[in-house]
């Protein structure tokens, strides 16, 4: 599967997601589609009509107010129908603004609460060096998230039982919630603390799918450290409008904000 | 031990605590023997990881560590994807009486029965903890296992029955209708002989299971007897006494009026061992007895017109 088109997709859908669903988060969807098009068009093993196929490779969104990016590349990915996406956050629909997995086939883990989905694929990857299985966990965590104490209780977990087959990935896109990670809690030096706790690191553009490709698509050794993937990204990546900016953190695209939007996205495929 | 010889799927998961307790089991065990260190919200999580990935995983600490220090990963990872984790604590009330208030569990129980997909169990001896441990890990889904801390009396001498969420009868029959959860049993047992041989005649059960509860039970006695009671060493909001009076409140029927005994108001914070904080909170057999006698003054005259029977 071509990653580039997908990630176009998964932009195209997120924008429109976001503005049926007047929820928000469309900054941090787009500053991780690449990783999401990059892991599902290429990298992770699946059988989407099988999604719970004992040698798959695991994903959790541990970010899981970007829901919506997971939803539109299983959509598009083919695990359930991609015209359930404009239900996000519907009445009555399965789509919730925060990851569920109930009633949505591919999806591992409910995030929302942020710092919970590290420990969770450090259990799954544990599970799976005992019982010998050559899946690996892949788990994409935001930076603002980082400030949570409980993923450095897995970070330390996974590093001291050498979880190989654990991949984190960060999207570093350098803007929490309220404002710039720098001026909120920083992570700098990053990759050291990484490294310093027992990590093996690697720093990419977290936009450039051959730089992603080449470090995600890893098959380690057993019995050598976990890996950390700090993906240096825009916010809001693809919309000249989003980029950088704390406002659409929260701002749902709406009228000409929202047409301006799809714009910058056009897929004459999906159009 | 015999669970885990059995099924490999078992794991034990502590959050570094159980010195000398876990040690054969970590010795018998090595591959389903995990310490994870001084990191609980970690534990629970890796514990959900495991189970999703088909273990039957206990974690395993003391007082309010294995719960409250980890309530959000209980509540988003371990419940709502129904994984089959059991959470066993170790020292429920006043276990670890002159550690002070860090180390009194005294709301675990209120605040696991909120939540969905949680059974909570709070055996009340040695009997009752290796009986409810194994439906624990005989049915899927999260479990919370309140235990004492090891060393309390064995108050059942018979083999006892009984089946996923029923109270156990130790004395079916009685005016006052006596309700225990935990290893206040014992004095529940102590003050019922009191009662009776004051002249006042008490049913005792003990309820293993908060959740799902004994509504059957509940409803018959709240019917046929003059005053129920609950005891727990627990605040009386939310636990046995806030879960009778909530089954006792929906009830339609004409029912005796309730006395929650447990912790009241305000931290724990008087220093003492488990009996003498048990007797300064009111849960020592006589104040049991004191308080039922005080309750039974009042009500008694009233007893025929609310329609309870002698």
């Amino acid at each position: 599967m071509d990653t580039r088109q997908l990630a176009l997709k998964i932009r195209r859908h997120a924008i429109l997601m976001t503005n049926r669903g007047r929820s928000s988060h469309i900054g941090s969807i787009l500053s991780m589609a690449d990783i999401m098009a990059v892991l599902y068009g290429q990298v992770l093993r699946k059988r989407p009509d099988n999604p719970n196929w004992p040698e798959r490779d695991r994903f959790i969104l541990s970010k899981g107010h970007a829901g919506a990016g997971v939803y539109a590349a299983l959509a598009e990915t083919g695990y359930f129908p991609v015209d359930w996406l404009p239900r996000h956050c519907a009445q009555g629909s399965k789509l919730c603004g925060h990851v569920s997995h109930i009633g949505i086939p591919g999806v591992e883990l409910s995030t929302g609460s942020l710092g919970h989905g590290l420990s969770v694929g450090a259990g799954m990857a544990y599970a799976g060096k005992l019982d010998k299985k050559d899946y690996r966990v892949f788990v994409l965590l935001g930076d603002g998230e980082c400030d949570e104490g409980s993923n450095w209780e897995a970070i330390l977990f996974a590093a001291h039982h050498r979880l190989a087959n654990l991949i984190a990935i960060v999207d570093y896109n350098k803007i929490q919630s309220l404002g710039p990670v720098a001026e909120t809690l920083e992570l700098e030096p990053f990759a050291d603390k990484w490294l310093s706790f027992g990590w093996r690191v690697r720093e990419v553009d977290g936009h450039d799918h051959d730089q992603l490709a080449a470090s995600l698509d890893i098959r380690s050794e057993i019995g050598s450290s976990p890996f950390c993937v700090i993906a240096h990204t825009i916010k809001g990546k693809g919309v000249s409008f989003m980029e950088n900016t704390v406002l659409w953190h929260y701002r749902s695209p709406q009228a000409e904000e929202f047409e301006a939007a799809l714009r910058e996205v056009e897929d004459p495929i999906i159009a | 031990m015999d669970i885990a010889r059995q099924d490999k799927r078992v794991m034990l998961l502590t959050g570094d605590l159980g010195f000398k307790v876990l040690t054969p089991f970590a010795a018998t065990f090595p591959d389903q023997f995990l310490n994870v260190g001084v990191a609980e919200q970690n534990m629970t999580g890796v514990a959900t990881g495991l189970a999703l990935e088909g273990k039957i995983v206990f974690t395993y600490s003391i007082g309010n560590f294995p719960t409250l220090r980890c309530l959000e990963q209980i509540r988003n990872d371990v419940c709502y994807h129904n994984a089959n984790v059991k959470i066993v604590c170790i020292g429920g009330g006043f276990c670890y009486g002159p550690l002070g208030i860090s180390h009194h569990a005294t709301e675990d129980l209120a605040i696991m029965r909120v939540l969905p997909q949680m059974q909570v169990m709070a055996p009340g001896d040695l009997t009752e903890t290796r009986l409810v441990t194994r439906m624990a890990y005989e049915t899927h889904g999260p479990c919370y296992l309140r235990l004492g801390r090891g060393g309390e009396p064995d108050i059942h001498l018979k083999p006892i029955h009984f089946s996923w969420g029923q109270g156990i009868p130790l004395f079916p029959q009685g005016d006052v209708a006596l309700l225990s959860t935990g290893g206040i049993l014992i004095n529940a047992v102590r003050a019922r002989e009191m009662l009776e041989n004051q002249g006042i005649s008490a049913s005792l059960h003990s309820l293993p299971f908060l959740q799902p509860l004994d509504m059957g039970l509940l409803e018959e006695l709240a019917r046929t007897s003059r005053l129920v009671v609950t005891i727990e060493e627990h605040s009386i909001i939310g636990g046995l006494g806030g879960a009778v009076a909530e089954v006792l409140a929906e009830f339609l029927g004409p029912k005796a009026p309730l006395v929650r005994l447990g912790l009241r108001e305000g931290f724990s914070c008087e220093v003492g061992d488990q009996e003498y904080l048990r007797e300064i909170y009111g849960l020592s057999p006589g104040a049991i007895v004191r308080r039922v006698k005080e309750v039974l003054s009042i009500i008694q005259p009233e007893a025929k017109n609310n329609g309870v029977s002698d």
